[in-house]
């Protein structure tokens, strides 16, 4: 799109020759090759925003973090009238380089606002974002800073505390247990609270910890296997509630909850309603981050042009994080849980982050 | 004139001739033939994906991407690649980089220098761990015996535990500020290695470190084909028995060339961190000893075939992005790699076979015309 068709066949002629004289041997192939794939950038004028949403690994179809950035992306097409928009996702072990790289082809392709998902993008988008002033960055769980980049945030930590007190209401053994995918700062946000949660109802309680790997490794966000061994294990040494902020190890840690006859709490979406059916029923509540809710509200507000930049934190009090009660297993510790939240809103009890 | 697999595998025996020439020949038609395959079956043009990935790929800024991921990927197959001379198969490439670079990024944020000084430090640090941490499999192999396969694989997994147990706020660590990643302190200006403005068209530098890539290649090169130690190493590749009958220390020559390995495994991490990013972080590419392994058997542990294959493997690593802007699933590209890959070893061992055929029918056919051979010497 950057250039003509020419220059890119006279290009393909030089350095693929070869292929061409063997997609004229191939028959079909050949004929199928008339129509470079080129028509997606040239499409019809666009009646709203062009957006542009680079994933984190996984990408959509992930059932966690990615996707309810896909759920906040997909609410605003239909509500805003968005034009259709582009969604790419990063590879795995890439660069720093090769981040900035995807960032800066939505941008010069003209998708505005662009928006990145996770902390990877961190020093990606700074740079990017310096380079197009024009186009409307966002990106979710980092605080890069820049005139024209919306950071959406999330307490992590109080909605965790919130299910931390929720375990330990509900454990009968004392014993509760906390599954974390990757061993980063972001997840120790979410076993703090949860820990801080869990004492401020029961100081003596105990609790394991658990995380799936260790960083460079980001495999403990997808390794089912690993969650699961992790949670029977702590099922087997007394433990009878299980929190996982794991990503899509979590499933796992469910299963481990329905062999041993436990609970388990989920994360990031409403795990009751979002995680596979024969094991719903263990998930009693879930620790809800509405990445959703961010992506969509960033996306409002630049369709009615009141885009600001610098940091939206979606904490308790904005309703970014909280608990679910899909199930009604919560209904009859609820009224404990909303006076912690209160008490959180109000400051009243600070979670601390770190 | 015997060889085995591995041999041919590993590139340690020649072709003459058209023959040098048909082998790569064929890779390409192969692997073309394959990827067109795919990309027709998913309803994709193969013409129109190679247009869009050269387009792209052709781009300024692109092209200082290719050969700045190509430098690191030159370095990672180097490293492989003089294990592969001896015979020795160095998984550990990837825990031996990740560990240098984290260990020379925390020593390089912490101290002061003048420029060069700086610099040379960091890479020395690098190259120092780098080489340790294969010592270890290098003595477990001449010591205990223990495959340098498994111990190698086993330390990238100590290594990972061990560089996220450094990798904390409490130890090498500092928090990137209002951000969830945390990485080792910035190396100040003196410490980063500068970059040329080599492409017209950009502002993107290409990496200072590519004119090391380069010294690298060359230093392989000389090692192996014009010294003694060279030739020892690759005697006691080809054949043990051999090599110790003619005064080779076998054991000697598996460590040095295991830490040799590492010592280079060590600067694998040096392109990004002095020309870019300047500390360890969480996001520090990883996985960068595995695509040196795929390199280093596609370049046929030849210096400038490695060249060509880090270059090809980059050029596929940063164009893919326009094909997933563009609805094509830019997987397609992962496909293309291990097809290619696949391609050139199935291409050379076709082609040995080949010759191998051709040799023995004309000796046959030479034996056939001469005189009868006494009874017994056709074995």
């Amino acid at each position: 799109m950057l250039r003509t068709h020419a220059s890119k066949l006279a290009a393909t002629t030089a350095v693929g020759a070869m292929l061409m004289a063997l997609a004229a041997c191939g028959g079909d192939s050949g004929s199928s090759a008339a129509t470079p794939a080129a028509s997606g950038a040239s499409s019809a004028a666009p009646e709203g925003a062009k957006v542009g949403l680079a994933y984190d690994i996984g990408g959509r179809g992930d059932q966690s973090f990615n996707d309810a950035a896909a759920a906040g992306l997909d609410k605003a097409k239909n509500e805003l009238g968005l034009a259709e928009p582009k969604e790419l996702e990063a590879g795995n072990g890439e660069t720093g380089a090769q981040k900035e790289q995807r960032l800066r082809l939505l941008a010069q392709s003209g998708y505005n606002p662009v928006i990145a998902v996770g902390f990877a993008y961190s020093e990606a988008i700074k740079k990017v974002a310096a380079e197009f002033p024009d186009t409307k960055f966002a990106i979710v769980d980092d605080a890069a800073e820049g005139p024209n980049i919306s950071n959406l945030v999330f307490a992590e930590h109080e909605g965790s505390f919130l299910v931390g007190a929720a375990a330990a209401l509900k454990t009968k053994k004392d014993h509760i247990g906390f599954v974390g995918g990757v061993q980063v700062p972001l997840i120790k946000k979410f076993e703090l609270g949860y820990t801080k949660g869990a004492q401020s109802v029961k100081p003596d309680i105990k609790i394991d910890v658990k995380y799936l790997s260790q960083p460079p490794d980001f495999g403990g966000f997808n390794d089912p296997a690993k969650g699961k061994t992790a949670a029977e294990g702590m099922f087997d040494s007394g433990a009878d509630v299980v929190y996982q902020a794991a990503g899509g190890s979590g499933g796992g840690v469910f299963e481990a909850a329905k062999a041993a006859n436990g609970l388990a709490i989920g994360v990031d979406s409403d795990q009751a309603l979002t995680a596979d059916e024969s094991v719903r029923g263990v998930i009693f509540t879930s620790m809800l981050k509405k990445v959703d809710v961010a992506v969509f509200d960033f996306l409002k507000s630049f369709a009615d042009n009141t885009v600001k930049a610098g940091a939206t934190t979606y904490d308790l009090k904005a309703g970014g994080v909280d608990y679910s009660t899909t199930g009604g297993q919560v209904d009859d510790i609820k009224a404990k849980l909303d006076e912690y939240k209160q008490k959180i809103i109000d400051g009243e009890i600070t979670v601390p982050a770190e | 004139m015997s060889s085995t697999f591995a041999d041919r595998l590993l590139g340690r025996v020649r072709l003459g001739g058209l023959l040098a020439l048909a082998a790569p020949l064929l890779a390409i038609v192969f692997a073309a033939l394959v990827t067109s395959i795919v990309l027709v079956l998913t309803g994709s043009p193969p013409l129109g994906t190679l247009a869009l990935l050269v387009d792209y790929g052709s781009q300024p800024r692109t092209i200082v991407m290719i050969v700045n991921l190509a430098t690191t990927y030159y370095i990672s197959a180097l490293a492989v690649a003089i294990g592969f001379r001896m015979n020795l198969f160095n998984i550990g490439v990837d825990g031996q980089y990740r560990l240098a670079a984290l260990i020379a990024a925390a020593v390089g944020g912490a101290l002061v220098l003048p420029a060069p000084l700086h610099i040379l430090v960091i890479v020395l640090v690098a190259v120092a761990v780098g080489g340790l941490w294969a010592s270890l499999a290098g003595l477990l192999k001449v010591t205990r015996g223990v495959s340098e396969v498994i111990s190698t694989i086993m330390l990238n997994a100590i290594a990972t535990g061990f560089g996220a147990w450094l990798l904390t706020t409490d130890r090498l660590a500092v928090a990137v500020s209002g951000s969830n990643n945390i990485g080792t302190k910035p190396i100040p200006p003196s410490g980063q290695f500068p970059g040329f403005s080599l492409v017209p068209g950009t502002q993107a530098k290409v990496f200072g470190f590519v004119v090391i890539a380069v010294v690298l290649g060359v230093a392989y090169h000389v090692l192996f084909n014009r010294t003694r130690f060279g030739f020892d190493m690759r005697a006691t590749g080809q054949s043990e028995a051999a090599a110790v009958a003619s005064g080779v220390n076998v054991k000697k020559m598996v460590l040095v060339s295991m830490i040799l390995s590492g010592a280079v495994a060590g600067l694998v991490g040096m392109p990004q961190l002095l020309g870019a990013s300047y500390s360890y972080s969480l996001d520090f590419p990883t996985g960068l000893g595995f695509t040196g392994i795929a390199i280093a058997l596609l370049g046929r542990n030849n210096p400038v075939g490695i060249a060509i294959g880090a270059l090809l493997w980059s050029f596929l690593d940063n164009s893919s992005d326009i094909l997933d802007l563009e609805g094509i699933p830019k997987e397609i590209v992962i496909i293309m790699q291990g097809t290619i890959v696949l391609s050139v070893i199935i291409a050379y061992e076709l082609v040995h076979r080949y010759r191998l055929a051709a040799e023995q029918r004309r000796v046959s056919r030479e034996l056939s015309t001469a005189a009868p051979a006494p009874e017994g010497a056709g074995v």
